[in-house]
């Protein structure tokens, strides 16, 4: 044997790296960690992206605005009509469009149920995420009530692309308000089920609390937002601070915790689906009549400047920044990703901790790939 | 006793070697004869246990289940046996190739092993062994080496964490699985399988016997039973969350399927051991058919099938504990407990306020 | 003493989680949510964006006159029109005609901007949706029928 490789300190441990992902089942998409392990105990979380970007930005310097819209279903998918919205209230914005009430109304209605869909597919996916299968299927069994009724107002279960410039593609479906409310009642009975299956649990309780700390100061110096920074005591909620579409209108609360661990990102999002199940009581019965868009020019031309609009979507503040130079495309377009700013947050809460940690607190936060990459 | 029809095909096998054979021949044969039939039913009942499994968890999650194979799916994991057969084995270039070979078949002989003891009715067991608790909790455990040197043969980080927490695991609950058995034993005062029965037969089944801490013991042994055949929530062998496949990610085709069969298996030995020392093996509950001895293995049957089922539960309801957790409740929890619960049950058999009838 | 009420409370909300299983466990065959998919068809929404397609009528007339709105709203460029100019024999003039009317299926994002912008309603979304084929080049498809006419009573 060679002298080197006699071993000196028979107790000496070594750190090792060990790659998670592009092709992990925790990963939800194609994110790489790279983890530096000693053991069980995770010393280091690099994150590397880049394995889905699609250019997203670029390619809506080459598109009109109606076209850019579209793009936006492909970021964030699981609140694609939210990222549609913040594109077109950018754009009406820009233009000072008024549109009609009823585009408010339903903007706000489908917005919410897509809170919804997000909300109960993550609760589907941190179940199985912890190694509780079963959540998974009630999650989708729920989700999938949604998505019929956006199916048949929107025409698609995920990439809507309902709104436009201006208003909405089409009006809503005479089934819709129905549709809506049935979902609405039933979704009453299956979320006490939900707490009854994982909230309350022993194991689910002891794997989520404690784990993944990140307090108030951490949180808003990452930029986290979202589920995650009200986790964290950061009152951020866009729908109140800067209140858009029709949910200046309605009255919900802002959920806070203060603890900033998994449990409490968990909860904040449980307590999400009852305000936004109130909200969408508050709009269904009062959709008020008019057109469904307000008529805009074939090309679109924005006026010389810079304009930002900020919207809530699931995972947290969705910014975009469009740089008009006048011209039918835009100078250059520029999103605020919810995902990539949280997902910053990654290393600092996961040092310390163990493998199986890790897999929780990537749950909580909710990541969606293509989101972070765009 | 002549007339057991169940011992009427060994008896005329034994008699139609006995004519033309040597004795040691015979008796050669007619373990190679047991061995196939044990075989053979290993085979069945983990492929079975694989559909019952997939079954119960579409029930559970509001899915219909394999459905296309044969009515109800019958044959579906057959078919999914032959393809893991029919597959290639693909292994990696810088895995320790001996250890990488060897292991599936520790998990897999280890639970055959196991299964030869038990007595499914009042004559077919393979081999009574004196120390019958005592050599399953024995021989159970050996089925970890395989995971461990699999895992660490495969030269594979996933698989060599996934290893090491099987390691850790399973030593741990050895622990808790043989003292909540022992303290049957001090109801039943021997080890061996039939014993225990007989002493069921008079006295009733052994968790009435011996009620409060009977009690205690069965859910302590269920816990560590479902921690001992790495199954949720104690999978964190395999925590395909975390882990990709665990210690079994280098493994394809057939030698996966020795993991894969042996922890049903597994599962299988941890509820027949459960159905024999605390409900009353090939008995039947309060003696009603115990005249009709063709019942008995469909009584032990019967019974390994409801707990197996409780298993099946266990696992498609609860999310999986983290390796400091799944320590904690070992030692921190149920040891402590099986101990006192080990007094306790000492000292009632002491005074006698066992119920029996 | 808190030990032991916490061993009393796991173990009361693992029975809770039990509760639910066990439910849904004991009423399989009500609640089953998954459909057998090639035997049992699921319902489609008659908004449902499969694939565009241009509808004839039964004189082989379709109503597309080749303007390429549909071109040029398409964000992907999955429509591409390829026109003539034929000489008209009432009026002597000539006029852009449609030659072909071809759509890259493989390419389309199912936007719905190309029928938001079509003029003449000549292009509508079909709810299809089993659009699997085994060459990519099945998915370039000719929309208007050989032979076809552009319907007398769309103008230009």
């Amino acid at each position: 044997m060679p002298e080197e490789t006699i071993v000196k300190d028979p107790f000496k441990t070594e750190e090792y790296m060990i790659n998670m992902g592009p092709q992990h089942p925790a990963t939800h998409g194609v994110l790489r960690l790279l983890l530096t392990i000693d053991g069980e105990i995770i010393k280091k979380v690099e994150p590397d992206l880049g394995f889905i970007h699609r250019s997203i930005e670029k390619m809506c310097e080459r598109d009109s605005y109606q076209q850019i819209v579209h793009l936006t279903d492909r970021m964030d998918y699981l609140s694609s009509h939210i990222n549609n919205e913040a594109v077109c209230l950018a754009v009406e914005n820009a233009l000072e469009l008024e549109v009609p009430d009823r585009v408010k109304v339903i903007r706000t209605i489908i917005g919410e149920l897509t809170r919804i869909a997000s909300h109960t597919l993550w609760w589907g996916v941190i179940g199985m995420d912890l190694g509780a299968l079963t959540t998974y299927f009630y999650g989708f069994r729920d989700r999938e009530l949604i998505n019929d009724i956006f199916e048949e107002t929107c025409g698609a279960r995920l990439t809507m692309n309902y709104n436009i410039p201006g208003g909405l593609m089409f009006d809503i479906h005479p089934n819709f308000v129905q549709r809506t409310k049935d979902f609405v009642k039933h979704f009453k009975t299956k979320l006490p089920e939900y707490d009854q299956l994982l909230t309350g649990n022993v194991i689910f309780q002891k794997r989520m609390k404690g784990v993944g700390l990140l307090t108030k100061e951490d949180a808003i110096s990452f930029g986290t937002s979202g589920p995650v920074a009200r986790a964290s005591g950061v009152a951020s909620d866009i729908r109140k601070i800067h209140p858009y579409s029709a949910l200046d209108r309605v009255e919900f609360n802002e959920v806070l915790f203060t603890e900033g661990d998994s449990f409490a990102r968990y909860r904040v999002r449980i307590q999400e689906m009852w305000e936004s199940l109130s909200i969408i009581e508050q709009l269904i019965d009062n959709i008020p009549d008019g057109d469904y868009k307000v008529p805009t020019k074939a090309v679109i031309k924005l006026p010389k400047g810079e304009f930002y609009q900020r919207v809530e979507t699931a995972r947290g503040e969705l910014g975009v920044y469009i740089n008009s130079d006048g011209k039918k495309n835009p100078y250059r377009v520029k999103f605020r990703s919810p995902g990539f700013s949280n997902l910053s947050a990654l290393n600092h809460m996961a040092v310390g901790s163990k493998i199986g940690d890790l897999v929780a607190m990537m749950a909580t936060l909710d990541l969606v790939v293509p989101d972070i990459d765009r | 006793m002549m007339n057991i029809p169940l011992l009427l095909p060994t008896e005329w096998v034994h008699e139609l070697l006995m004519g033309w054979m040597p004795e040691t021949a015979v008796s050669i044969v007619e373990m190679v004869l047991i061995a196939v039939v044990y075989l053979a039913f290993f085979a069945v009942a983990g492929l079975y246990l694989v559909l019952l499994e997939r079954k119960v968890a579409a029930w559970i999650q509001l899915r219909l289940g394999p459905n296309r194979v044969g009515f109800w799916g019958i044959f579906q994991t057959i078919a999914d046996a032959l393809k893991l057969v029919s597959k290639e084995l693909t292994g990696t270039v810088k895995a320790d190739k001996f250890l990488y070979n060897l292991a599936p078949y520790f998990p897999i002989v280890a639970a055959l092993i196991a299964l030869s003891v038990f007595p499914f009715s009042k004559s077919l067991q393979a081999y009574d062994v004196n120390i019958g608790i005592f050599f399953l909790t024995a021989v159970s455990s050996i089925g970890v080496i395989g995971i461990l040197i699999g895992g660490y043969g495969s030269n594979n980080k996933y698989a060599l964490i996934g290893a090491m927490r099987s390691g850790v695991q399973v030593i741990s609950y050895e622990l808790s699985v043989g003292l909540s058995l022992l303290t049957m034993v001090l109801l039943t005062g021997s080890l061996q399988l039939s014993e225990i029965i007989e002493t069921q037969r008079t006295g009733g089944w052994l968790i009435v016997q011996g009620h409060i801490p009977a009690l205690i013991a069965f859910m302590i042994y269920m816990i560590a039973g479902t921690a001992e055949t790495n199954r949720a929530p104690f999978d964190l062998v395999e925590a395909e969350s975390e882990l990709g496949a665990g210690y079994h990610t280098e493994y394809s085709g057939m030698k996966f399927a020795y993991f894969f069969l042996a922890e049903f298996i597994n599962m299988f030995i941890i509820a027949s051991i459960a159905t024999t020392v605390f409900f009353g093996g090939w008995l039947s509950p309060f003696g009603i058919t115990d005249g009709i001895f063709w019942l008995q293995p469909i009584w032990f049957i019967l019974k390994v099938f409801i707990i197996i089922l409780l298993m099946m539960f266990f696992r498609w309801t609860y999310p999986r504990l983290r390796i400091d957790q799944v320590l904690t409740l070992e030692w921190k929890y149920l040891l402590p407990l099986n101990l006192m619960n080990i007094v306790l049950m000492a000292i009632i058999v002491w005074l006698k306020f066992t119920i029996s009838w | 003493m808190s030990y032991f009420s916490d061993i009393y409370n796991g173990i009361k909300t693992l029975l809770r989680g039990m509760q639910v299983t066990g439910k849904y466990f004991f009423n399989a065959r009500k609640e089953i949510i998954t459909v057998q998919y090639p035997e049992e068809k699921p319902h489609v929404f008659e908004r449902f964006r499969g694939e565009v397609v241009m509808p004839h009528d039964e004189n082989n007339m379709h109503k597309c006159t080749g303007c390429q709105s549909c071109e040029i709203a398409c964000p992907n460029g999955s429509i591409e029109i390829i026109w003539d100019r034929v000489v008209n024999p009432e009026t002597g003039k000539k006029v852009k005609q449609i030659d072909k009317h071809i759509y890259h299926f493989s390419m389309c994002t199912l936007c719905n901007l190309c029928i938001e912008a079509c003029p003449t309603n000549a292009i509508v979304m079909a709810p299809t949706y089993e659009s699997s084929v085994y060459d990519r080049s099945q998915l370039t498809k000719v929309l208007n029928k050989p032979g076809s006419k552009v319907h007398p009573d769309v103008k230009e």
